[in-house]
Order: C-alpha cells, then structure tokens, then sequence
C-alpha cells in the first residue's frame, strides 16, 4: 500500500502554545481523507505542515516520501487550496490560468478551461467580483491544473451555500474519479463527509484522536444501552468513548474488540456522524469546571 | 442507462444504496443484459460521493456474478434477477391494484395496507421456513 502522507511525532508549536502535538498518522494513496476537529484543533496547522508553508518543531512529516519544507522539488506533485480561496482578486480567471502556467513546471491549462468554461465562469471579470461559489470552483480548477497527486483542501466548502457546496463537491469528486488523487479535506461539514470522504482523521486540542478507515471505524463502534453501569468491564468492549446516565439507564459508545454477547445490553450501530461528534465531546471538562469555580 | 438516486434520511449506507438500486432494476426488468452501468465517475459527480463508493458497489455486484466490468469501456449487465417471473407480474399487477382498490373501499390507509403487507410477508415466510425444517426433520 502506497503511503502519500506520512507524519510522525509531528508537532508545531506558537510560543508556549503547541498548535499541533504527537501526530503520527500514515495517509494512503487514492484515499479522500477528512480532517475534522473543532476551531483550533490544529487542522490548518497540519495542511499547512504538508504542504511545507510551515516548518516542525517536533517530529517529521513526509508527502510522497520527502520533507515538504523549503523542497520545491516535493510541490510539483501537490495542488493546495488554501482556507477563504485567497486569489488575487483583481485577475480575471483567465489571467490566472495564465499567470499559473508561467508559475508550475506541469501545468494543464485546456483543463481548468475546459472545467470553466463548463460550470459557466465568466473568464474575463475579475475574481473578486464573482461569487463565493465561483471563486471556490476557480481555485479548485487551479489547484487541479497541476495534476497533483495529492490534493490539500482547507475549508473548502465552509463558505459557501448549500448549492454551492453541492456543485463544488460534484466537481471535486468528478475530478478525484478520472485522475485517482489522494485528497486530505478539512471541514466542519460532517454529513457532507460521510458521503465524500472515505478516511478520517479527527483531530481535537492540538492532537490526533481518531484516525482510520470510515468503514472500518464505523464497523468497531456501537452504541449500547442497558441497566446502569458502574463502570466495570464488558466482555467485547475495548473502551469506552462516551457514556450518559439515568438513575437507572446507561447508554455507552463504545469501541469494541469482539462481539457483544452480554444480552442486558442493546447493541446498535452507530452513523460516522455521532462517532464524530462523540469523540469530539469527549474532552476533559473538569478541568474547566474548576477554572469557573463551578462544581462540576 | 439508470440513474442512481440517494435517499440521505436511509440508515442504508451509501454503497449499499446503489446494490440495492441495481438489484431492483434487474428484478423489474429495467436492465437486462448487455446493458451498460453509468461511469463511475458519472456517478461520483452526480451524487457528490467518493468514487470509491461507486467501485465498492459495482465489485459487489461482480462479486455476485450481475455485472462485469470490462477494462477501459465500463459495467456491463450479465444476468438479471426478473427470471421466469416477469411476464407473470403484469398480471400479479392487476391483482394487487384490485385488491388494493378493495382495501381502500374497506378504509384502510396506505399505512394499514403497507403494514398488513409487512406483516403478512413476514409470517407467510416464517411458514415456510418451519414447514421446510420439519421436511427436513423428517
């Protein structure tokens, strides 16, 4: 199995404050991958380590098997769309179609037009003077102008309406179809990536809490609900990631390492979207409670 | 050619979804052999969903031996599941529209009707499978 993205121990730190901490995670190729996590997680930070705009203070991390920072060499192969589509707003399309066949060694300019001319994109108006959803379809139509291997996407979507959205996924997905690029997307957009994506990468408080194959975590996951429980162990439960009581009843998501058999427990499968969302709010809020001088 | 379509309310996963349309296709008689699956990526684009989603589908559907993927050119349909009971279902049609004519004059909801159908299916099968163990057991 190909490895495009590979981090290890990985860390980036501001000041005192780390941004990114102990990230170890292996991307393989032809996956779309999401990196979700709360504002703040780290998700820029990590794009922004890959694409080698930034440079770690711990760890390493490796595209197609070479350190990205100050290696121009390793850029040919990544297309990188960064958060808002920052463009130079007074280019027309056109000119930046130009402007990126002068600036990329591969550069596939009849693609982007063609891929323009397509979804109807005025080519001679200035950027800034079209839509958020055309803005964000001429930046992918940049970035893929490339043909990169590996695609990185910060908030693709975040800003954009519904329609939007859905159009510029079509095309994402449309486009990922003909050339099998890697894709590692960040958004905050769950029930769009449980259709798109099929590798998850959740990050939360600057660390990597969940990573794997969408199937395969939806697969080691269920939801049980049975008489309250104090907590000791459950024959096939590996941990648990959540738990919520009534004076009587238990409900637990779990992670499992074997079949459920204990029959007072109601075993249910749980959608990635909960999974997602569990994990996220399974962060210490104890520590919080004291710092408000509040019991918890 | 068919159109996928998703419902995004359906416990049904999304891969799961389009062997299941395909199935029903197949079963009514809307593909039959020879016939030709949409591109992957025409799918991929349409839904806004992972291709690999599309190539999971159309791989189980070649694992159960209904399609075969030819390099290069497509999907293409091998057997269909209507089998003999197609031409009878036009018939089987008129019945049930004639029923179903009875069981609204009798009052009852499409609710009541889908529910009696479930129910009856459901018990009607449980029949047969008892009936088949005590052959067997005998």
């Amino acid at each position: 199995m190909d490895v495009v993205l590979e981090a290890d121990r990985l860390g980036k730190r501001y000041g005192n404050n780390w941004a990114l901490r102990d990230c170890s995670l292996r991307l393989p190729a032809g996956r779309i991958a999401a990196l979700v996590g709360p504002n703040g997680a780290g998700k820029s930070t990590l794009l922004h380590l890959a694409v080698g705009l930034l440079r770690p203070d711990a760890g390493t991390v490796r595209v197609f098997g070479e350190s990205p920072y100050d290696n121009r060499g390793s850029l040919a192969d990544i297309g990188f769309v960064a958060q808002d589509t920052p463009l130079y707003r007074d280019f027309t399309a056109a000119e930046l179609v130009t402007a990126g066949a002068k600036l990329n060694q591969r550069w596939d300019g009849d693609l982007a037009r063609n891929r323009l001319a397509q979804l109807g994109i005025p080519p001679d108006r200035p950027v800034g003077k079209l839509s958020g959803g055309q803005r964000a379809q001429v930046a992918l139509a940049l970035a893929l102008a490339k043909r990169p291997r590996l695609l990185l996407l910060d908030e693709p979507v975040a800003s954009l309406d519904p329609l939007a959205r859905r159009e510029f996924l079509q095309s994402l997905m449309g486009s990922v179809a003909d050339a099998g690029t890697t894709v590692l997307l960040s958004s905050h957009l769950l029930a769009d990536l449980e259709r798109v994506c099929d590798y998850l990468i959740v990050l939360n408080a600057a660390r990597v809490q969940l990573l794997g194959a969408a199937d395969d975590i939806v697969a080691d996951h269920r939801r049980l609900v049975g008489p309250r429980h104090d907590g000791g162990p459950i024959g096939g439960v590996a941990a648990v990631v959540r738990a919520s009581h009534t004076d009587r009843q238990s409900t637990l998501l779990v992670r499992t390492d074997g079949p459920i058999t204990d029959p007072s427990w109601t075993v249910r499968e749980v959608a990635l979207e909960d999974l997602i969302l569990a994990y996220l709010a399974d962060v210490d809020s104890t520590t919080s409670h004291s710092a408000w001088g509040v019991p918890a | 050619m068919i159109e996928f379509v998703l419902d995004s309310r359906s416990k049904v996963n999304t891969y799961m979804q389009l062997v299941q349309q395909v199935r029903q296709a197949l079963r009514v008689g809307l593909l039959v052999p020879g016939d030709q699956l949409p591109k992957v990526r025409e799918v991929a684009q349409s839904l806004a969903i992972n291709p690999n989603t599309v190539l999971k589908a159309y791989r189980e559907l070649e694992i159960e031996g209904l399609v075969a993927g030819r390099p290069g050119v497509g999907t293409f349909v091998e057997r269909t599941l209507a089998g003999a009971s197609l031409p009878n279902q036009a018939e089987l049609r008129e019945d049930l529209e004639a029923w179903l004519r009875r069981a609204r004059a009798a009052g009852l909801t499409p609710e009541d009707v889908t529910a009696l159908v479930e129910t009856t299916l459901r018990a009607a099968l449980a029949d047969d499978t008892s009936q088949r163990q005590t052959a067997r057991a005998e």
